[in-house]
């Protein structure tokens, strides 16, 4: 439900909606932006993320494309270096892979081997993430195979506000963008427990979102909740799994969004990491060699001093995605609590 | 141990039918065989009529099959293709032509002096990019693979900042960052060069829809060898081009061999190359690719093509890699040594060269003095480049270079690798030591 508010020039958006005006602000304002992928340009995408998009900014600037992720990844790089900005969408994150070499070998080093002759200014849009019984092809996290390519920045939103400053602002980069859109969240927060209702956005403040232009620095993390017990940094669906969970335990955790995994908001880790003195990662991707090892890595190098007990991971487990049983595989509220209590302890 | 590995079988019921067999492509001749290429199919220069740039692709089907020639063996330039170029034109394509392979050959010595880690030549394939980059406009976009040298010689590259980047002295516009031969040249309409091969094919076609959707007259043109049209980046370039109808040339260069595999593991044992654009309904033509005047006739026709909205072309230029693959290759390990001679549509150089003495344009005398001009110049020139440096000599580019451009601004991580590995180098060479 979108209802405009005439005083501040905000509208109701949900996920969906604020990504979908990121990109439709983006066409009218720079005449270099394109929108492409399959299904996004007549129909509007399977999630509805380009809806009307065509129709307002015409074919040329929003359309289909054949079901090729490599030619859908390397077109875009063409045309990135003839002075575009093409936004494309690969439909699910797990499809990204049959374009991942147009990404990590082209895109990502395009400005480094041509010593900038040539730039890449391109913003892939990609759903990711569990939770909505897509089985194993359609609910990966690859966050941490984009963060390790050199010259890739991976943004990944957690609610309709950022969505769109941050889109925006990827968009209006110069450097490729991989931005992971939390599929489990475009109609609403999720709380971690699959049987309650889901809340729609409406009734959050993040969903009163400027129907202009703004932009929110990429690499720069939001404070969701000040505490001083411990620090949980997380992203994506998982910040709002773990602001219900610490809600309902009475816990006063520090929750750190990090909204860009790359570049990385040290500063905002290192601080409240030092003032809480715990620190616990929370993410859905399969745990081996996954964010949460990076981000415990830097957490054990920066801020050893100053912790009181190990640093600990809450993650998938290092199986595919199973569709059946993907509540089991899911870091849900228990294996949440478990963790929690166990760092708090001492 | 088990036979197999332990997949489930399908029950197999008793049966007389004949077991199958399994096909590995296997060359003609190898080390110490005859090569005799009389079979290969040389149509007369005659034969191949020239469809308008507006044909169907499905009127003109017979192009992908057959072979677009203009020079004939006793260099007359004839039938519908023939370009009809000046002598002046011929001269210059003559020179540019010339002027790669001295280029090469001093490079290529360069390498074996211990110069620089790396070079390819294109011997024998000089046509392919300099005839083509000829018949372009240049504000036109060429994305070239790695033995496209000639693309840039055409368009008046200066031969030194070549050379620079081959040696990655401190004269090296892409401050040592490529593997040698890996140019960029975005003024000379040259994209970078990737060290992935085909990777480049979809990219042209993005630049293509790119210039289509913004109104501009600019189009688009690839290359990539026979071996690499089996990547799959070569497959999605195609169904793009034909899907948004993209101005672009695709050339594929097919050469025989893919370092030491023939063409016949890229598919090529089946049908032509230029026959993949039958499927695609894209126009395929296959031409001499020793021929310049051929090469010229064909890309002048997919450009006036492309240029007018009628499509993209695929352009098979059949030729022969006369070289090893590289300097780190022995061509003599896995083919006859005298395969080239063997080849039956001769040298291009002296095709074009017998081509002017034919007209009356040229003799041996101006071929003579040419060469020797040629080689002096290069020479000269590789001297000043050697003077900014040469690969192992110490280290040419500031060290902070390391860390620039991988992203427009520097983000802290990377601030912080970069002060790192300066105290390294500090530690090493003491604070005041600078790059030569
Ligand atoms: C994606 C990729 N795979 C493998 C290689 C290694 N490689 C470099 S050149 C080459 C052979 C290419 O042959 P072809 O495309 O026929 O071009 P030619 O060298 O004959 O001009 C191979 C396999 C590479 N550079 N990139």
């Amino acid at each position: 439900m979108m209802s405009a508010d005439p005083q501040t020039g905000t509208k109701t958006m949900n996920m969906i909606e604020a990504i979908n005006s990121a990109m439709d602000v983006m066409l009218e304002r720079d005449p270099n932006t394109v929108v492409m992928g399959e299904d996004v340009g007549f129909f509007g995408g399977v999630f509805r993320a380009t809806a009307g998009l065509q129709k307002k900014h015409g074919k040329t600037r929003v359309f289909d494309t054949p079901i090729n992720e490599c030619g859908i990844i390397g077109v875009a790089v063409g045309m990135g270096a003839y002075g575009l900005r093409p936004v494309p969408e690969i439909q699910f994150a797990d499809y990204i892979y049959p374009g991942l070499d147009q990404l990590v070998s082209e895109a990502a080093r395009l400005r480094y081997r041509s010593a900038a002759d040539f730039i890449c200014p391109m913003t892939v849009r990609t759903p990711f993430g569990g939770g909505i019984f897509g089985g194993q092809t359609h609910s990966q996290s690859p966050e941490s195979i984009m963060t390790h390519i050199c010259g890739v920045k991976t943004v990944i939103p957690s609610n309709p506000y950022d969505a769109k400053g941050l889109l925006i602002a990827a968009i209006e980069d110069n450097d490729p963008v991989v931005f992971l859109e939390p599929k489990r969240i475009y109609n609403g927060p999720f709380s971690g427990y699959y049987d309650r209702p889901v809340e729609p956005w409406s009734k959050h403040d993040a969903s009163a979102v400027p129907e202009g232009h703004y932009r929110i620095e990429l690499g720069k993390a939001a404070t969701v909740r000040s505490g001083e017990a411990l620090t949980i940094l997380a992203y994506g669906t998982m910040v709002h799994v773990t602001k219900t969970i610490v809600e309902e335990m009475g816990i006063d955790a520090e929750i750190i969004d990090l909204r860009t995994l790359l570049p990385l908001d040290i500063e905002a880790i290192e601080t409240s990491v030092k003032k809480t003195g715990r620190c616990l990662i929370i993410h859905e991707a399969t745990r081996t060699s996954g964010f949460g090892a990076e981000l415990a890595a830097l957490v054990q190098e920066r801020c050893f001093y100053h912790l009181e007990a190990p640093v600990e991971r809450v993650t998938g487990f290092d199986t595919p995605y199973p569709h059946s049983l993907e509540w089991a595989y899911f870091p849900g509220p228990v294996r949440i609590a478990t963790a929690l209590t166990k760092i708090l302890k001492d | 141990m088990p036979e197999t590995t332990p997949q489930k079988e399908a029950g197999r019921p008793a049966s007389n039918l004949p077991p199958l067999s399994l096909h590995i492509p296997e060359p003609r001749y190898r080390p110490g065989d005859t090569p005799d290429f009389g079979d290969i199919d040389v149509p007369a220069v005659e034969a191949t009529l020239r469809p308008s740039e507006a044909t169907k692709p499905d009127a003109m089907r017979e192009l992908s099959y057959g072979l677009v020639r203009v020079l004939d063996f006793d260099g007359v330039a004839k039938g519908q293709w023939d370009p009809k170029l000046t002598p002046e034109r011929l001269r210059v394509m003559l020179r540019y032509m010339m002027l790669v392979r001295a280029f090469d050959d001093r490079m290529f010595r360069a390498q074996r002096q211990g110069k620089t880690s790396f070079y390819m030549k294109c011997t024998g394939e000089e046509a392919t990019s300099v005839a083509s980059t000829m018949a372009l406009d240049r504000g036109d976009m060429c994305f070239p693979s790695y033995r496209q040298q000639g693309i840039l010689i055409a368009r008046d590259y200066p031969l030194i900042q070549m050379m620079n980047q081959i040696y990655s002295n401190r004269g090296d516009h892409l401050m040592g960052r490529q593997l040698p031969i890996m140019y960029s040249a975005p003024e000379h309409g040259f994209f970078s060069v990737s060290g992935n091969l085909a990777t480049q094919y979809p990219q042209a076609v993005g630049w293509a829809m790119a210039s289509a959707s913004k109104g501009d007259s600019r189009i688009a043109t690839v290359w990539c060898g026979e071996g690499s049209s089996a990547e799959g980046d070569f497959h999605s370039a195609l169904t793009f081009a034909t899907v948004y109808n993209a101005p672009v040339i695709f050339n594929v260069v097919n050469n025989q061999w893919a370092i030491s595999s023939f063409s016949g593991f890229a598919g090529g044992e089946r049908t032509t190359f230029a026959a993949r654009a039958v499927g695609y309904g894209i126009a395929g033509l296959r031409i001499d690719g020793n021929d310049p005047l051929a090469v010229y006739a064909a890309t002048q026709w997919a450009a006036d093509r492309a240029r007018t909205n009628n499509g993209p072309t695929l352009i098979e230029h059949f030729t022969y890699r006369s070289e090893g693959h590289s300097t780190s290759d022995d061509p003599s390990a896995y083919r006859p040594a005298d395969e080239a001679t063997a080849w039956p549509l001769g040298d291009p150089i002296a095709r074009l060269r017998q081509h002017l003495e034919t007209l009356g344009e040229w003799d041996a005398e101006r071929h003579e003095a040419q060469t020797k001009e040629l080689d002096e110049l290069v020479k000269t020139t590789q001297k000043q480049s050697e003077k900014l440096g040469i690969l192992g000599h110490g280290m040419h580019q500031p060290f902070e270079t390391m860390f620039d451009d991988v992203f427009e601004e520097l983000p802290w991580h990377l601030k912080e690798q970069c002060a790192q590995m300066l105290a390294e180098q500090e530690a090493k060479f003491g604070p005041n030591w600078k790059p030569e």
